[in-house]
């Protein structure tokens, strides 16, 4: 008996040894990936490479200014659009359970939120691309936007309606209209965790190439018009990385580690702002 | 009940977004300024409340438009090379053939490629910190790591793999007689699977967290070891939501685009092993949208990207239903 | 002539079709106190919810009859005027959260975007506050958020608010049902200040709350109105079997 109990007992250890093995090596890939982008990425960029547009081929020097303006631009555009329909979404979705178009609405944010991101590029290339002649940072924008919704709908949504009740009928039992209650009770009261959710949609279109393939297109240029082709980080990264020519891998580099910076940066930021949230409720 | 009562009544469903059609000015209204402000305020009331009701329109009529512009933009090819268009086996443009089998076959293989790599890992991190260690500090640290994998974002993986991992598949093809291109099937699977451990990982973690404390207690004070009690109580509980986390994966692989298109190599030809150079459907719509200058052509391609949607939208209601019920 | 403020006739409510509020006909006097008490789910609190009306704030919930404040139908105006004027505490103390002290006794006119000088601010609130008996107790900490105080400061902090509004009628959803006892009392001796100049309408769990508090009692049962009196009236000498059986004990 209590050999059979040991060889039983070993094999739950073993078991155990080889999921924590498992569970960890996982994470040994995006260790070694962050560490080769900072690797390679570290030494190409200066203020030169900041603030100067790509060179053409052959010439040395040339940095990714066009790209970190056109990413700025264009997410900015982006979040413009995307942070009033979504946060107002959410508040729709929180204060109104039961209605039909509610169901609809759920529905629909569900499907969108699992589109493939190179479909909304072909989608917005046929709303405001071809009708207008043109590639634009505006088109990209709308792409990204549509993107962006789903998150920040869905952490509103959540924010709000953890908020207790008794919070609305304060409001509402002291003469508040419904637009008063929302806008200066429930909201404000929510605020940090609708921030978080703005947040996390940044982030996550902040690194999108597949819907400004078509959209935004890039430009070899410094460009601050949304009605013109702009160039995006992730963009330059995938243009340049599958060219032939090393000084253009350099920069891609370079851009590689700005963008993952950035990136993990905003990630890491709505961490502490989700928790900062809970503790206080 | 009866409604047909005295019409001073008001009965009506007290549905918050209902807009208040009867605005009798009470008498002490008059009398008090600031009484009088909340009667102006009442017009901008209804207006907020007409807003939400647009904004949860506007984001339905965004999901059909987006909808209808695949359908629409996809008639021109449907209607010239019908239904066969999905088993043809050859895409040349040039010659106005289009097959789209080489692209399902592509994106078939990588992602159940890419999900038969993942999936233990991903099981291995939510039984770890769903069962094992739910609590801590590096519990919690590895759930974070986790996270991060999905927040990195895929041209990056696509960079790093053009750089790193296809030079090292290459000399492994060499040394093995096998063609040494380093792009292909095998190069983008790999990257792929890394990319989509999160997402079973996290909703796995979530599943199994739910399984009932007395169900597990039961087991225990039976004399079950740890992993008696994951095999046999665990594991049988989550099965469905496992499964729902699986199809999230799976969701995911299939609309990646990017990493893909970078490491694949970018062919038409129907792959012949793993090692071969294919396309999948979202890297072919990436590399020839913008060579298509024939309305055929981008037709095809967008029925290509219509098929993607159907699929990954199926994929992911499926998931989401499983997920719902079984936390019902 | 005592003038009626709040009268009630053949007022139903319901939640969906469940009938809980069943032909009230309730007149109430200026300057009272009204207890309003039952066991639980015999529809008080329902019927209190309606003459403020936050009943219609739940989906489903619907009514039917006459609920007039100083002979003005109150279903007939916009519920913004009713609540201007009929003022609501509720069971568990909600000061808002993102808000101080200050701020929350003025809340109702913040909120609502009434402009007002430092100086009649300031006045609203010392007045407020000192009408409900939480003046010197918070006077110097007047900026800090109020979920820091006891659960009694924060249910008389929420009366402040709700007459720093200066309502006609007080309406209070067992008030002290979440407080300790020496709060209740405390809360309760409020009460004895604020009907000078108030009428309060209070529903409560405790009868002895009940006697001790109000002018008149109504007793409610299984939704409709049993019996409605002077309070030592109805507790030395009830006419209704059922309020009889419920003082008594005999159900709860």
């Amino acid at each position: 008996m209590n050999a059979r109990i040991k060889y039983r007992i070993g094999k739950s250890t073993g078991f155990k040894a080889l999921i924590i093995f498992l569970a960890f090596a996982c994470v040994v890939p995006l260790l070694a990936i962050l560490a080769f982008i900072v690797k390679a990425g570290i030494t190409k960029i200066n203020w030169n490479f900041l603030t100067n547009i790509p060179k053409p081929v052959g010439e040395i020097g040339g940095g990714i200014a066009n790209a970190l303006l056109g990413s700025l631009i264009i997410v900015s555009i982006a979040s413009l659009i995307a942070i009033p329909v979504g946060v107002l979404g959410g508040i729709y979705l929180s204060e109104n359970r039961k209605s039909r178009l509610a169901y609809w609405c759920a529905l629909s944010l569900d499907v969108l939120q699992g589109i493939p991101s190179i479909v909304i590029g072909i989608v917005a290339y046929f709303w405001l691309v071809k009708p207008f002649g043109g590639f634009s940072a505006l088109s990209g924008s709308v792409a990204l936007a549509i993107m962006m919704l789903p998150v920040i709908v869905r952490n509103t949504e959540e924010t709000l309606k953890l908020l207790p009740d008794t919070l609305r009928e304060a409001a509402f039992a002291l003469g508040m209209p419904f637009h008063r209650v929302v806008m200066k009770v429930i909201v404000p009261c929510g605020v940090s965790g609708i921030i978080s959710g703005v947040i996390l949609a940044i982030a996550r279109v902040a690194g999108e190439t597949a819907p400004l393939l078509f959209t935004a297109f890039g430009n070899p240029y410094l460009s601050a018009s949304p009605l013109k082709p702009m160039q995006s980080l992730p963009l330059l990264i995938f243009n340049y990385a599958t060219s032939p020519y090393n000084e253009w891998h350099d920069l891609a580099w370079g851009a590689s580690l700005i963008l993952l910076a950035w990136v993990l940066l905003l990630n890491i930021v709505t961490k502490f702002t989700t928790r900062r949230w809970k503790v206080q409720l | 009940m009866d409604t047909s009562v005295d019409k001073t009544v008001i009965t009506r469903r007290s549905n918050s977004l209902r807009v208040i059609t009867s605005i009798k000015t009470p008498s002490f209204v008059k009398t008090n300024k600031r009484l009088k402000r909340s009667y102006r305020q009442i017009r901008t009331e209804n207006a907020f409340r007409r807003t939400l009701v647009l904004m949860g329109l506007v984001i339905v009529v965004l999901v059909l438009g987006i909808l209808l512009t695949l359908v629409v933009q996809s008639i021109p090819s449907i209607k010239s090379l019908g239904l066969g268009y999905l088993w043809g086996k050859t895409w040349d443009p040039v010659r106005d053939i289009y097959g789209a089998y080489p692209f399902l076959l592509g994106t078939l293989i990588t992602s159940f490629l890419a999900l038969l790599i993942s999936i233990p890992f991903s099981f291995s991190v939510a039984i770890f910190l769903g069962e094992y260690y739910p609590k801590g500090w590096l519990p919690n640290l590895l759930k974070n790591t986790v996270e991060l994998i999905a927040a990195v974002p895929s041209v990056i993986y696509g960079f790093w793999g053009l750089a790193v991992l296809v030079p090292i598949v290459r000399s492994f093809e060499s040394s093995s007689g096998i063609q040494p291109l380093g792009v292909g099937i095998f190069s983008s699977s790999l990257i792929l699977s890394i990319m989509i451990i999160p997402y079973a990982a996290s909703l796995g973690r979530s599943m199994i967290q739910m399984v009932p404390s007395p169900l597990k207690e039961g087991a225990y004070s039976l004399g079950a070891t740890k992993w008696e009690v994951i095999r046999s109580v665990i594991l049988p509980y989550t099965k469905s939501g496992l499964f729902a986390g699986v199809l999230l994966s799976l969701g995911r692989a299939l609309g990646e685009t990017m990493a893909v298109t970078m490491v694949i190599g970018n062919t038409s030809l129907i792959p012949k092993n793993i090692f071969s150079p294919g396309n999948t459907m979202a890297s072919v719509i990436a590399n020839e949208f913008t060579e298509a200058d024939k309305p055929v052509y981008l037709s095809a391609l967008i029925e290509l990207g219509l098929v993607l949607f159907l699929v990954t939208v199926v994929i992911n209601m499926v998931g989401k239903k499983v997920i719902s019920r079984f936390t019902n | 002539m005592e003038s009626t403020v709040v009268s009630s006739t053949n007022f139903n409510a319901w939640f969906g079709s469940n009938h809980v509020v069943k032909d009230v006909n309730i007149d109430i006097i200026k300057n009272n106190v009204i207890a309003v008490m039952g066991p639980s789910g015999c529809g008080k609190t329902t019927y209190l919810r309606c003459i403020n009306r936050m009943h219609e704030l739940i989906p489903g919930a619907t009514c039917e009859g006459k609920m007039l404040l100083n002979n003005e139908d109150v279903y007939e105006m916009h519920p913004i005027f009713v609540r201007l004027k009929i003022g609501m505490v509720f069971q568990r103390p909600n000061p808002f959260p993102n808000l101080s002290i200050y701020d929350n006794v003025i809340a109702g006119y913040k909120l609502n975007g009434i402009k007002m000088n430092k100086a009649e601010k300031d006045k609203i609130v010392e007045q407020s506050l000192s009408k409900s008996a939480l003046w010197n107790e918070v006077k110097d900490s007047l900026h800090k958020k109020g979920t820091f105080l006891s659960g009694g400061q924060q249910q008389r902090l929420c009366i402040a608010r709700a007459i720093a509004m200066e309502p006609e009628v007080l309406l209070l959803d067992e008030p002290t049902s979440a407080l300790d006892p020496i709060s209740t009392s405390s809360v309760e001796e409020l009460l004895h200040e604020l009907k000078k100049n108030y009428t309060i309408i209070i529903v409560t769990h405790n009868m002895q709350q009940a006697a001790r508090v109000s002018d008149k009692t109504a007793f409610f049962y299984m939704g409709e109105l049993v019996e409605f009196d002077n309070t030592k009236q109805m507790f030395t000498n009830p006419r209704d079997i059922r309020t009889q059986n419920y003082i008594t004990g005999r159900f709860s």
